[in-house]
């Protein structure tokens, strides 16, 4: 049985995977984006568009990473929709709480 | 049902009613629960964030210079991780056995950082039952640095079975789910990385 599952492969849809070079271009981009989070923290003129700046290459780091290296945009739909609702439920929760404890 | 199992048939699958892998699926129902696990930790640290009458506070104790480059580390993991797949699915042994060490040797890296900083913490004044900012703290990051160190393991078993020729190209999905927890565990730094160290 174990045998079988190891061997198991999957959708024909899921195996359209990038290449190394694609994988390389991505991390130059998370690398690059991660120093430009730094800068942003440091630059005084920054601090009134601190928080929306951050949180707009924060989503941009975490949907790269998502889509291409852990392949949800080349794989079946149903193993994004695992993904997404849990995690829209995570982050309702998050600004649901701070609501509640008046943070904002 | 009969279309998905002739499909499987064709494929040389065993049976399943999506014909997708249910080991794959399963693992992302896993992350799917853990994204609920950590959504809440994140929840407490910044509902609490702020309100402690007694330091130390954010500012005067987060090294944001040394987590910047952890968190590129964390990152440079990722990008090893998937080459240590490539690699796998076309058969390529040796590959596969140097980039899962990479990714294994630059988790390490990333863990041992968080010990120096824990421990510089600690002898700065911020302790886990301190105030409101250590506890929230220290309990959200060493759940994820927990989730490294397991990483960690499981990659070094990964790379041990990889050495010895045992996860060929037909069973890269070993790899495969694998590198699913390593990438959840690095999008998790990206999201602590800037709730907790940068929006101070």
């Amino acid at each position: 049985m174990a045998e079988q599952g190891d061997s198991l492969e999957r959708h024909p849809s899921e195996h359209s995977h990038p290449k190394a070079k694609e994988y390389l271009g991505i991390a130059v981009i998370l690398t690059v984006v991660t120093a430009i989070e730094v800068a942003v923290f440091y630059i005084p003129a920054m601090k009134p568009v601190l928080v929306p700046v951050l949180l707009t290459l924060s989503a941009l780091k975490f949907s790269l990473v998502v889509m291409y290296y852990m392949h949800l945009k080349f794989d079946h739909g149903l193993f994004s929709w695992l993904f997404v609702v849990p995690i829209s439920v995570a982050a309702l929760v998050i600004v649901a709480l701070m609501k509640l404890f008046g943070v904002f | 049902m009969a279309a998905a199992a002739s499909h499987a048939a064709a494929h040389e699958v065993p049976y399943t009613s999506t014909g997708l892998s249910s080991r794959k699926m399963l693992f992302w129902a896993f992350l799917g629960s853990e994204c609920m696990f950590f959504g809440s930790l994140i929840a407490t640290y910044l509902v609490y964030r702020g309100r402690d009458a007694s330091g130390p506070h954010p500012p005067e104790i987060l090294n944001i210079p040394f987590t910047s480059f952890s968190a590129f580390v964390l990152l440079m993991s990722s990008l090893t991780m998937v080459l240590a797949l490539a690699a796998c699915q076309r058969g390529d042994r040796r590959a596969t056995a140097g980039w899962l060490a990479g990714t294994a040797l630059l988790g390490m890296t990333f863990v041992g950082g968080q010990c120096y900083e824990f421990t510089h913490f600690f002898y700065d004044g911020l302790k886990l039952q301190g105030n409101l900012f250590g506890c929230t703290f220290y309990v959200l990051t060493g759940f994820h640095g927990t989730h490294v160190t397991i990483g960690v393991i499981w990659l070094w078993t990964l790379f041990t079975l990889a050495i010895r020729g045992k996860i060929p190209a037909e069973k890269s999905l070993d790899v495969e789910i694998a590198g699913l927890y390593w990438h959840f565990v690095d999008i998790v730094w990206i999201a602590i990385f800037t709730l907790v160290y940068l929006i101070q």
